[in-house]
């Protein structure tokens, strides 16, 4: 059996909006190729959480943050790194689907390959192809590529962010409640989708559903009120949490 | 009695709702009055003068009569265009810049500026270039182009500040979180998102400019001839209607009168085309 290799390190992580801490000293590691999930009450920090990874936080007004989070043995935080490039490496789908306004699906998808400087339009439609394919979507579309990606189904929009964010081949995907605006078939197909993805990308995903926490992840961190309280392999933190908050929470008397 | 059957009181209510409707009816076809008597009163008295001489000659000398209007509407075109080539790009930077890059103390400040900017009279405009410019330089197109720009410069900044926050924050987050720097959000999502939506807003800042009258009184002055170059006094249009309608000639003022058809005409045929842009871009978002 091999063993676990750390993709993502967070060093007492703390985030600020103003003068406000929200997120309080959270350290934690994610293994490559792993899905770990995010739960927790609403207000604890998730989304705060995540935005952390990516370097998004300080994209809000006032907002900043100390400690360091290692990736591949650099820290996104040190003086000299770059947010842009930080982005390249971590995706990040969000709650509501947000294709770009007026955009094709097609260049959708083809717009951060187009930032990385690949021009050729055999390469693109190649590329293209592939993030949908591995997006599940790519039966769906493939005859309306040149439709605004506005036009199709929430689930199907969904999909396609997801497929936007695979093109450019990043080694971290961060999901904020993908599946909290969806139906229940288009929330399976992508929770499927997420179980086929970590073959390739290493997933942390926020989700309020507990349910779809057991079901696709394989660690679970519960914070609250800012702090992480418990950090498990997925099917412990269900069946035996060891602080008894966890438990409160999971067996639904507070939150 | 059955319970749903009107009572007295339902049928002075039903009629008096008739009647309020009437006097709706009445006070909307009253609003068209003006348009219609405009409209009409300028087709009537601007028709008979329209002909290819008219787009292409210089005004003749009153006792002649016939002519034409070309040097104004070469000037007109010339000036506007010359103030658009540098006001919408102005414009919209800075209307880029204040909602993009709102926290910034610039941007507040730039804001600030055209907010008062937008409230400056148009011939104060025009007294304003003609003592920066006009009294170095002399009359000329490009002091007239001047002071249209500035005239269009808030316009266009507000309409493009006012169209990019229409876009949801979200927007801009998933931009940026592929990576994207922030200008390439706001040239590569931002700008082709809400495209028809800008270009509305420049060719209505277009309408108003080529209507004003009093800043180029100022600055570009006018021309019996068509001017040799840009730093020549410049007849336009407005200019022309104005001097040719005072003038108590009756072929200058039925030269003016079709030269006020020809601007009516134009004006509606910009708001006809940002509509129908406006109607296809929805249509085209709906789909
Ligand atoms: N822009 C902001 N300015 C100030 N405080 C904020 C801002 N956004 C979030 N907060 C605060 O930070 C804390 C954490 O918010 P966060 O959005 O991370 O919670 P969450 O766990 O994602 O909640 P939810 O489950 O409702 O999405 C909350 O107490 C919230 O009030
Ligand atoms: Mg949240």
């Amino acid at each position: 059996m091999k063993t676990d290799t750390v993709l993502l390190q967070i060093k007492n992580l703390k985030a600020y909006f103003s003068s406000t801490l929200v997120l309080k000293d959270i350290s934690l590691d994610v293994s490559t190729n792993k899905v770990v999930a995010l739960i927790g009450p609403s207000g604890c920090g998730k989304s705060t959480f995540i935005r952390c990874l990516n370097r998004m936080h300080e994209e809000t007004p006032e907002a900043h943050v100390q400690g360091e989070v290692i990736l591949n043995k650099q820290n996104i935080y040190a003086p000299s790194a770059d947010p842009v490039l930080i982005r390249r490496k971590v995706g990040m789908v969000f709650q509501k689907p947000n294709p770009f306004p007026g955009m094709s699906i097609f260049d959708n998808v083809a717009l951060g390959l187009r930032l990385l400087g690949i021009r050729k339009r055999s390469v693109l439609e190649e590329k293209v192809h592939s993030s949908l394919v591995q997006a599940a979507l790519w039966n769906e579309v493939k005859n309306i590529l040149k439709r605004p990606g506005t036009s199709l189904s929430g689930g199907q929009q969904q999909r396609l962010c997801i497929a936007r964010t695979l093109a450019t081949t990043p080694s971290v995907i961060l999901m904020d409640e993908p599946t909290s605006a969806l139906d229940p078939v288009s929330t399976m197909r992508i929770e499927e989708l997420i179980r086929h993805l970590v073959q390739t990308v290493t997933v942390v995903i926020v989700t309020h559903n507990m349910q779809q926490a057991s079901r696709i992840s394989d660690n679970t961190a519960f914070l609250l009120n800012g702090e992480l309280v418990e950090y498990e392999k997925t099917s412990r933190l269900f069946t035996n949490p060891s602080d008894p908050r966890t438990e409160q929470y999971i067996t639904g008397r507070f939150g | 009695m059955n319970y749903l059957s009107p009572t007295p009181r339902d049928f002075y209510r039903k009629y008096f709702s008739h009647f309020m409707m009437g006097i709706l009816a009445l006070l909307s076809c009253i609003a068209l009055v003006p348009f219609i008597a405009i409209s009409f009163f300028i087709i009537q008295k601007g028709w008979d003068g329209l002909s290819l001489g008219f787009f292409t000659e210089i005004p003749a000398p009153p006792a002649e009569g016939g002519g034409g209007m070309g040097n104004a509407l070469l000037g007109s075109a010339v000036i506007v265009g010359m103030a658009s080539l540098l006001g919408i790009p102005w414009g919209m930077g800075a209307g880029i810049f204040m909602s993009e890059y709102p926290g910034q103390k610039l941007g507040r400040i730039l804001r600030f500026t055209i907010d008062l900017l937008t409230t400056v009279p148009s011939i104060v405009v025009g007294i304003f270039i003609y003592h920066l410019v006009v009294i170095h330089y002399g009359f000329s197109a490009f002091a007239g182009a001047l002071a249209l720009c500035v005239i269009m410069l808030p316009i266009v900044a507000k309409s493009t500040e006012e169209i990019l926050r229409l876009v949801p924050q979200h927007i801009r987050e998933a931009g940026l979180a592929l990576g994207l720097p922030r200008w390439r959000v706001i040239i590569n999502i931002l700008i082709p998102g809400t495209y028809s939506m800008l270009i509305t807003g420049v060719i209505l800042a277009i309408a108003r400019i080529a209507g004003e009258t009093a800043p180029l009184l100022f600055t570009s002055l006018g021309n019996q001839f068509y001017a040799q170059n840009l730093s020549e006094p410049t007849s336009t249009l407005p200019v022309q209607i104005y001097e040719f309608a005072k003038s108590g000639f009756k072929e200058l003022e039925s030269l003016a009168w079709s030269g006020a058809l020809v601007l009516i005409v134009f004006v509606f045929l910009v708001n006809l085309t940002v509509r129908s842009i406006l109607f296809l871009y929805k249509r085209r978002m709906e789909k």
